[in-house]
């Protein structure tokens, strides 16, 4: 870890700290910090509204709570399998050192 | 977004990706029998798109969007078997998450899987070699994310023009374009991060895929010698 790559975090902290600081004490109700994705959907119904969407999804978390642990699952998915490679490599670099 | 893009464009996106998306199999499949020693670092671009569309991140509009993770295996991996692994990730958000959607499939693919990584590609082989493979991936990140999301937002007036499809336009580029200018350079961030520790443990895989040169890993050829892991 060098300085650089402190810098960086700091730097992915900050970029995810303003917005909060922002639109400090706003909250879903006022319209913030929503998906853009559900933004786009409430365009799309203004924009033509007599669009009725064809399709509806097969399956939905069936509450927030649900879908936070989907989410959850997905990132971990992809942390152990990072996690592993680092670690794994990490070794094997300072074992070959040591010979 | 499942159901909201008409029938027609849903059919398009999905022969245009479907299209990229097969002959990346294909070119996984080469790779995997020719080079199986890269395997590991198509597990870590994968893992890492996982990761990173699943962080719902604030944005100085005040919505949410979150990274896609696609810069990084387009610069490993190139554009097709990028929009694979694409594939794969919003796959699992479709059917598990109601996120994105089945409908909807063939254009997300097409905008996060080709066009982001496409433009991650042309900013990697223009910069590559002229400044530290580090800070090119960087930019490479932060344009993959951007062009994805632009991409969306001209797949959307696409399909709803309305009177004045310019106008149609800036409204969609207002929701995903601007939200997500502050989340692309957060995921340039990240990616640029993993791309040093890769550097630091597997440079081998990135030599031999001819992603770096022998100068900017002195350290490990001097440690594991030339040969690289087995």
């Amino acid at each position: 870890m060098e300085t650089k790559h402190i810098l960086m975090i700091l730097g992915f902290i900050i970029l995810t700290a303003i917005p909060f600081l922002m639109y400090a004490g706003k909250g879903e109700d006022e319209g913030y910090f929503g998906g853009a994705d559900g933004a786009a959907e409430e365009a799309i119904v203004d924009m033509n509204p007599n669009y009725e969407p064809w399709f509806s999804p097969l399956w939905e978390p069936p509450s927030g709570e649900i879908e936070s642990l989907l989410f959850a699952l997905q990132a971990a998915i992809g942390a152990i399998i990072i996690g592993y490679f680092v670690g794994y490599n990490k070794a094997r670099i300072e074992l070959k050192s040591q010979d | 977004m499942e159901g909201y893009l008409p029938p027609m464009w849903c059919a398009i996106w999905y022969i245009l990706s479907g299209i990229v998306v097969g002959y990346g199999v294909i070119k996984i499949n080469k790779l995997m029998k020719e080079q199986p020693e890269v395997k590991p670092l198509l597990a870590v671009a994968g893992a890492f798109m996982f990761i990173l569309s699943s962080l719902k991140l604030p944005s100085v509009t005040g919505s949410c969007s979150h990274p896609c993770g696609n810069g990084l295996g387009a610069v490993l991996f190139g554009v097709p078997i990028t929009a694979v692994l694409a594939t794969v990730v919003l796959l699992f958000q479709a059917l598990l998450l109601a996120h994105g959607g089945i409908t909807t499939l063939g254009a997300n693919v097409f905008s996060m899987g080709i066009m982001g990584p496409l433009a991650g590609v042309i900013v990697w082989k223009i910069l590559k070699g002229k400044i530290n493979s580090t800070w090119v991936v960087m930019l490479a990140a932060i344009v993959a994310d951007w062009v994805t999301y632009v991409t969306t937002s001209i797949q959307l007036t696409l399909a709803f023009p309305g009177s004045d499809p310019m106008n149609t336009l800036a409204t969609f580029m207002s929701i995903f374009a601007v939200t997500q200018v502050p989340l692309a350079i957060a995921e340039g961030l990240l990616t640029a991060i993993l791309w040093d520790k890769i550097k630091e443990l597997r440079p081998d895989i990135l030599l031999k895929l001819g992603l770096i040169d022998e100068s900017e890993v002195p350290h490990y050829t001097q440690v594991m010698g030339t040969g690289g892991a087995e």
